[in-house]
């Protein structure tokens, strides 16, 4: 019963047709960011650069991009740390508690972020503890650490664990087999970890929203500035994150073709 | 050999158990507890009398839950029928394509949901991207379809895509090409097939998005927000007015519980059900 001809074809169009509607408003957004005219109005007239020269010359924008990155550099390498840790508990290892503790991993994924901002700052208030971007990085872990360990889980669980009984039968202490069999083994899926974490970080807004105190990060600034009215700078912020994380994935994926290429037998 | 996996496991779950622990359950419970307090106060050291739940049921903020919940029911059905055929041309027909749109539909997940529904304002609004064209090639304009009901459900679809795509793909996966080429051998028509052999084969994949969509959609307020400038209030969005404008933390509180309760049940209910060492394929 194969797929015909024209039924492959039809579906064919119907993919890019949905990626055509996903990127639509990124093509306004960045048609709207080289628009020369204060206010914007299609069809565009006339275009320039400009915005994005003031944009990046202006304070406002080098502190928030400054937040931004701090608040996923930390998020990044701490989720790498704790998602292999916890991939090695979800996936690999036979313990007393790991199906709670796989339900207690999906749990904050499920739940909406507003609410965990929310409930969040109750918290830090009642610790006595002042919200800034420290408080933040706290707050897109909870979200983020049980993705990033989710991600690991996936190549954790392809994982042959007679690998590791062997380099233990053959003398290697525990320490040895971590560094020398497991590491390298799930290194790919940490990796996509970390690249995961930190787009995520990056584009976070409920969150940051409520967890960031008198600091703000990019796209806490975009909404403000976004419900305040329209600003020409709000289309050009925002494309300059979107380029972005588009250059951070056109890394990731060219350094997984590279690996590929590098290493044809695995 | 059996002892050292024990101790390990248990071992290299702590640090994110902990971690979760202090900041996910604990801030729940104090939610919890802030629910029952007086209105207005925000100490945790009064009587609890539970005047904020009174409040929830007196001023109507059931319309709020409930506008929420059928946006979100609405926006999962729509999620299923458009996404059924995509999923299952990425798990049964195409080939290089499926991971081109892997990528594709993944990137957008990393673009902050505020710049796409703005991208969305600027498409839509009049002298936008589609009326501006229209209007300077035809020369009739037309009203921005913005600001009401229908465009919430627009964006919710928009914005909650992925989360039903890419599940509903896994599950089409798994449902046998054999057990299809028999169906059809025995003279099923497509219809037939689709009801009785891959819809049930493929009902985990199903049940997952769902659900997956329905949550976070009941959870939802940018949406409402951004594109539909309020046309209905969501209950996320009551909770938030309840904490920032209100100054009322047990009110917020009360209102966060009762969504925490239902976006708890269904998400609860499914994880017990889901068997995720068979979903991501553990070696036994």
């Amino acid at each position: 019963m194969k797929t015909s001809r024209l039924a492959s074809a039809a579906l064919l169009a119907y993919g890019i047709l949905i990626l055509a509607f996903l990127y639509l408003p990124l093509v306004s957004v960045g048609l709207a960011s080289v628009s020369k005219a204060r206010y914007l109005s299609f069809p565009i007239r006339k275009y320039n650069t400009d915005w994005y020269g003031e944009a990046l010359a202006s304070d406002t924008v080098q502190n928030l991009l400054w937040i931004s990155l701090k608040v996923a550099g930390i998020v990044t390498v701490s989720s790498m740390v704790v998602g292999f840790l916890g991939a090695l508990a979800f996936a690999r290892y036979s313990w007393r508690f790991r199906k709670p503790f796989q339900k207690l991993i999906l749990l904050p994924i499920f739940f909406p972020q507003t609410v965990l901002g929310l409930a969040l700052l109750m918290w830090i208030n009642a610790l006595g503890i002042v919200p800034s971007w420290k408080t933040a990085i706290i707050a897109h872990l909870v979200w983020i650490a049980p993705i990033a360990t989710l991600i690991v889980s996936i190549r954790a669980f392809s994982f042959d664990p007679a690998l590791e009984e062997a380099a233990r039968d053959m003398g290697a202490t525990q320490w040895q087999v971590l560094r020398e069999v497991t590491i390298p083994l799930l290194m790919p899926g940490v990796v996509s970890a970390g690249l995961f974490a930190f787009l995520l970080s990056w584009g976070n807004f409920p969150l940051s929203l409520f967890t960031t105190g008198a600091d703000s990060t990019l796209p806490e600034w975009l909404f403000a500035k976004m419900i305040s009215g329209y600003s020409p700078l709000v289309p050009t912020v925002g494309m300059l994150t979107v380029a972005g994380s588009a250059a951070l994935v056109a890394l990731g994926l060219i350094l997984a073709w590279a690996l590929k290429r590098l290493r044809p037998t695995t | 050999m059996r002892q050292r996996e024990r101790q390990l496991g248990l071992l290299y779950a702590l640090p994110l158990s902990v971690f979760l622990g202090l900041t996910f359950l604990a801030p729940i419970v104090l939610v919890a507890g802030f629910s029952t307090m007086p209105e207005k106060v925000f100490e945790l050291t009064h009587m609890p009398d539970f005047s904020a739940y009174r409040t929830v049921l007196a001023q109507g903020y059931w319309k709020s839950v409930a506008w929420s919940l059928v946006l979100a029911a609405l926006a999962t059905l729509i999620l299923l029928v458009i996404c059924w055929p995509l999923a299952y041309a990425m798990a049964k027909v195409f080939k290089r394509f499926t991971l081109v749109l892997t990528i594709g539909v993944v990137m957008t997940l990393f673009v902050s949901e505020n710049i796409r529904l703005f991208g969305w304002v600027l498409t839509l609004m009049k002298g936008g991207l589609i009326e501006g064209y229209v209007r300077s090639w035809t020369g009739f304009g037309f009203d921005a379809p913005l600001y009401n009901v229908p465009v919430i459900v627009f964006g919710l679809v928009y914005v909650y895509l992925p989360f039903m795509l890419f599940p509903l793909a896994q599950g089409i996966s798994m449902v046998p090409d054999d057990a299809r080429q028999a169906a059809f051998d025995l003279g099923a028509t497509r219809w037939q097939i689709l009801k009785e052999i891959e819809l049930p084969l493929a009902m985990p994949g199903i049940l997952v998005g769902s659900l997956l969509t329905f949550v976070l959609a009941a959870g939802a307020m940018a949406e409402s927000k951004l594109l539909g400038g309020r046309a209905v209030i969501t209950i996320a969005d009551e909770v938030q007015t309840a904490f920032t404008y209100g100054q009322n933390w047990p009110l917020g509180s009360a209102l966060a519980m009762v969504l925490i309760a239902i976006i708890g049940t269904l998400a609860i209910w499914a994880i017990s059900k889901a068997d995720l060492d068979a979903m991501m394929g553990r070696k036994s």
